[in-house]
């Protein structure tokens, strides 16, 4: 029996040294060297009026700012999840930082920094209104397609520097801009609808958000559009010790339809960096709403050192009867992930759908998931969740599925699966299921298992490589996840399921 | 002619348990030769294929393996897959979410990179499968499954034929490939076996039946008793198998000891 511990000891050490290269794998680690504004350290109300005054935003906006920042004074951060988060100093960290040059919004792409430029087509998103992001492959090579028009809004630290094809989506009608050109062009649409899904004090990142923000994107879809491609919002942080908090709110008039993508990557740093997003959808009658997001912000490195703590409120009020969202979320980056894109069912007939992939390896934590709340009349939802955990990782799925006494016929139905690979990683499931409605039904599965020994010896004798077949088996295990996915990004995703399980396998 | 696989000696235990499944075992096979083992349930057979095929949970006590002159039991799994060493499985493993083709492009893309070869393109990769699942008379839908999810036995077994026609190796082991097959799928698979056979090619044929022997006709049967070869002869010994059973031999299993 000493051979076999000897054997397993070789073993972990071999694992330990590929899991050592992994800090090198993150591909999206370099930093771009170009002068930076910084708003003085801490956080108090002067830095809430100066974020403000550096967008030029009108009092009511200063307002509610300040309204949210004395909110948040009051509350605590929550400590429910199951995650390990060492204390956060928020007195030490900058809550605002832009390219210097940036100080006057460029007017056209052709203004913008070529450094900037640069920075994002090293990232694969050149900022041209070209017809496709860069870094996709073609799966057929022998079926060219014309590539679908993607439009991206690119935010870089605080600010966003550019967006593509504004004029070509306004003339179909669909507003796309930064969310701090918005407030200053769209003030009634903004007044309307923010802070309406995710109210100011919703929770404590949430409302630390309202007061801080400082850009994000914007999206307006009027009544019977359809918009005519797909929208995207590239954030990016560059600068050191500095939070990155972005508001985004995608209003989807009656009759519309709009497909929103989001990505997200960091420099790799030692030090840990806060990034507290808000996103509010708001669906009318009919409308439907897809978003999908592939966030890779920098999950630290083997030891645990560095990366983004990853505290983020997405939320859906399917407000309009027939209303209709979609949740798909690739969850590979951060070293600490929080975060719950959930449904609010209000009208009748309407559905949410959350499809989520989740992979912690190293020393990452995760705790995610989604709310379905079933409010309206005949509502369904579909959730999807798929954990994948390798290293010392943990990796934690909770869900909230409720179905309220006016809900009738409601139906939910939870697919949650957790992939295991090596003995040192954790994988958790937390549903919480109240249903107050007798006609509604909810059903639950789950599944936990371990990479597959046969499995992995059936890839291997046909020639494939031990870490090739990991990424093959998992990528089988997320398929349905990956599949909810518009096909541009699902090429992405594939490849970056494999780059982050790389060296998880000894 | 030198040897393309010799086995000297060979000597396996189980990791996980004290326990010796193949005792002390040789075996020499050159190239375009076909080699059968019979044997009762337990003998070692598949432990045999899967030690050869590089899988992990086995120690080896003592003995050698050499493929064209070099040591086996060094490489990886997937370097012997690479080195043209390919194990038909007697149960072939489902992979569910990983469609076949998928899976199939990926292997032979794979081989072909560790041999320093150019990765085939799509057309050309789908023209050569498409020809072979023809032949095989596997469908197009079957094609579009994930690798072995939702196939029947029979399926698997042909699937795995298929596999064995596209990456085109060496040395292949069939474990059991005949258990589970209908007639028309057993001519089937011979016919794909002896089409795909050569002056090169060697093969290990496991089977309980001395029925795919008619088909696939071998140059040598040994009969595997307790983890050891106790009889070789040629296809007149399969037939004796079926006739008596493998009472003859279980004493010669233990006079070895
Ligand atoms: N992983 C394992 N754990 C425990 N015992 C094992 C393991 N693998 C093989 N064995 C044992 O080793 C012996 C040989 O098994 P093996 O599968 O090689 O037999 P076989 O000759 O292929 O039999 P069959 O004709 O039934 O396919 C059997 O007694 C089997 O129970
Ligand atoms: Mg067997």
């Amino acid at each position: 029996m000493t051979d076999n511990y000897e054997v397993r000891d070789v073993i972990d050490k071999e694992t330990l040294s590929t899991v050592k290269s992994v800090g090198d794998t993150y591909k999206y680690g370099f930093s771009t060297d170009i002068e930076t504004e910084y708003a003085p350290l801490g956080l108090n109300e002067d830095i809430v009026k100066l974020i403000s005054k550096k967008n030029n935003e009108p009092k009511w906006m200063l307002d509610w700012r300040l309204k949210a920042f004395n909110r948040w004074k009051k509350l605590k951060q929550p400590d429910w999840a199951l995650l390990e988060i060492p204390e956060i100093n928020f007195q030490n960290q900058y809550y605002y930082a832009r390219p210097a040059n940036m100080k006057e919004k460029p007017k056209s792409l052709d203004e913008v920094d070529p450094k900037l430029l640069e920075t994002y087509s090293k990232l694969g998103i050149p900022l041209t209104e070209q017809k496709k992001l860069a870094g996709v492959i073609e799966e057929k090579p022998e079926e060219k397609s014309e590539g679908r028009k993607v439009a991206v809004d690119a935010v870089f630290d605080s600010v966003s520097v550019g967006t593509t094809f504004k004029e070509e989506l306004k003339s179909a009608g669909v507003i796309f801009c930064s969310i701090s050109e918005a407030i200053k062009e769209y003030p009634d649409l903004v007044k309307k609808y923010l802070g309406s899904v995710v109210p100011i004090s919703d929770n404590f990142f949430a409302c630390l958000n309202a007061a801080v923000f400082s850009d994000g994107s914007f999206v307006y879809i009027p009544e019977g559009v359809r918009c005519p491609m797909e929208l995207s919002t590239y954030f990016r942080i560059n600068a050191e010790n500095t939070g990155q908090f972005e508001r985004t709110l995608i209003i989807a008039d009656e009759k519309s339809y709009v497909s929103y993508l989001e990505g997200c990557t960091a420099p790799q740093r030692d030090e840990s960096q806060l990034h507290a997003a808000v996103v509010e959808l708001v669906i009318l009658d009919d409308a439907e709403i897809k978003y999908s997001t592939v966030q890779n912000w920098f999950p630290g490195d083997e030891n645990g050192v560095g990366g983004i703590y990853n505290f983020v409120t997405k939320r859906a009020d399917c407000r309009g009867r027939n209303s209709k969202v979609m949740w798909t979320q690739v969850e590979t980056g951060s070293a600490i992930t929080w975060k719950y894109p959930s449904c609010v069912l209000k009208g009748d007939n309407s559905s949410g759908e959350f499809y989520s992939i989740a992979i912690t390896n190293n020393m990452q934590q995760a705790d995610t998931g989604t709310k379905m709340i079933h409010l309206g009349k005949n509502t369904n939802s579909r959730i999807v969740s798929k954990g994948i955990s390798a290293g010392k990782a943990q990796n934690t799925y909770r869900g909230l599925v409720q179905i309220g006494g006016r809900s009738q016929n409601s139906r939910n139905f939870t697919q949650c699966d957790s992939l295991l690979i090596g003995n040192k990683c954790g994988a958790h499931t937390v549903p919480y299921i109240e249903v107050n409605n007798s006609s509604a039904r909810a059903e639950h599965e789950a599944t936990t298992s371990k990479v597959d020994e046969d499995q992995l010896f059936y890839c291997m004798q046909r020639g494939i490589g031990e870490e090739d077949a990991v990424a093959l088996i998992v990528n089988g295990f997320c398929k349905e996840v990956l599949q909810a996915l518009p096909m541009e990004f699902a090429m992405e995703a594939q490849k970056l399921v494999a780059i982050s399980l790389e060296g998880s396998v000894g | 002619m030198a040897n393309m696989l010799n086995i000297d000696d060979l000597k396996v235990s189980l990791e996980e348990e004290e326990k010796q499944i193949i005792k002390g075992l040789s075996l020499s096979i050159n190239p375009g030769e076909v080699h059968a083992i019979m044997g009762p349930n337990g003998s070692g057979k598949s432990t045999l294929s899967s030690v050869l095929a590089g899988k992990d949970g086995y120690i080896i006590d003592s003995g050698t393996v050499n493929f064209d002159g070099s040591d086996l039991l060094e490489a990886e799994v997937e370097e012997r897959a690479a080195l043209g060493i390919f194990m038909a499985f007697q149960y072939p493993i489902e992979i569910p979410g990983v469609g076949n083709m998928n899976f199939l492009r990926t292997a032979l893309n794979s081989q072909r990179k560790t041999r320093g070869q150019e990765e085939l393109n799509a057309a050309d990769f789908l023209k050569l499968v498409r020809g072979i699942a023809k032949d095989l008379e596997i469908s197009d839908e079957m094609m579009k499954r994930p690798v072995n999810v939702g196939a029947s036995g029979g399926e698997k077994k042909r699937n795995e034929i298929l596999q064995m026609c596209l990456l085109e190796p060496r040395f292949v082991i069939l474990d059991e490939t005949d258990s589970g097959l209908d007639v028309d799928a057993m001519k089937l698979v011979s016919k794909g076996v002896n089409n795909f056979s050569s002056s090169s090619r060697s093969f290990l044929v496991i089977t309980h039946y001395q029925r795919l022997l008619n088909y696939i006709v071998p140059d040598f049967v040994h009969i595997m008793v307790d983890g050891r070869i106790v009889k070789t002869g040629d296809k007149a010994l399969a037939l004796h198998v079926e006739e008596t059973g493998y009472k003859d031999f279980l004493q010669l299993g233990k006079e070895k000891h």
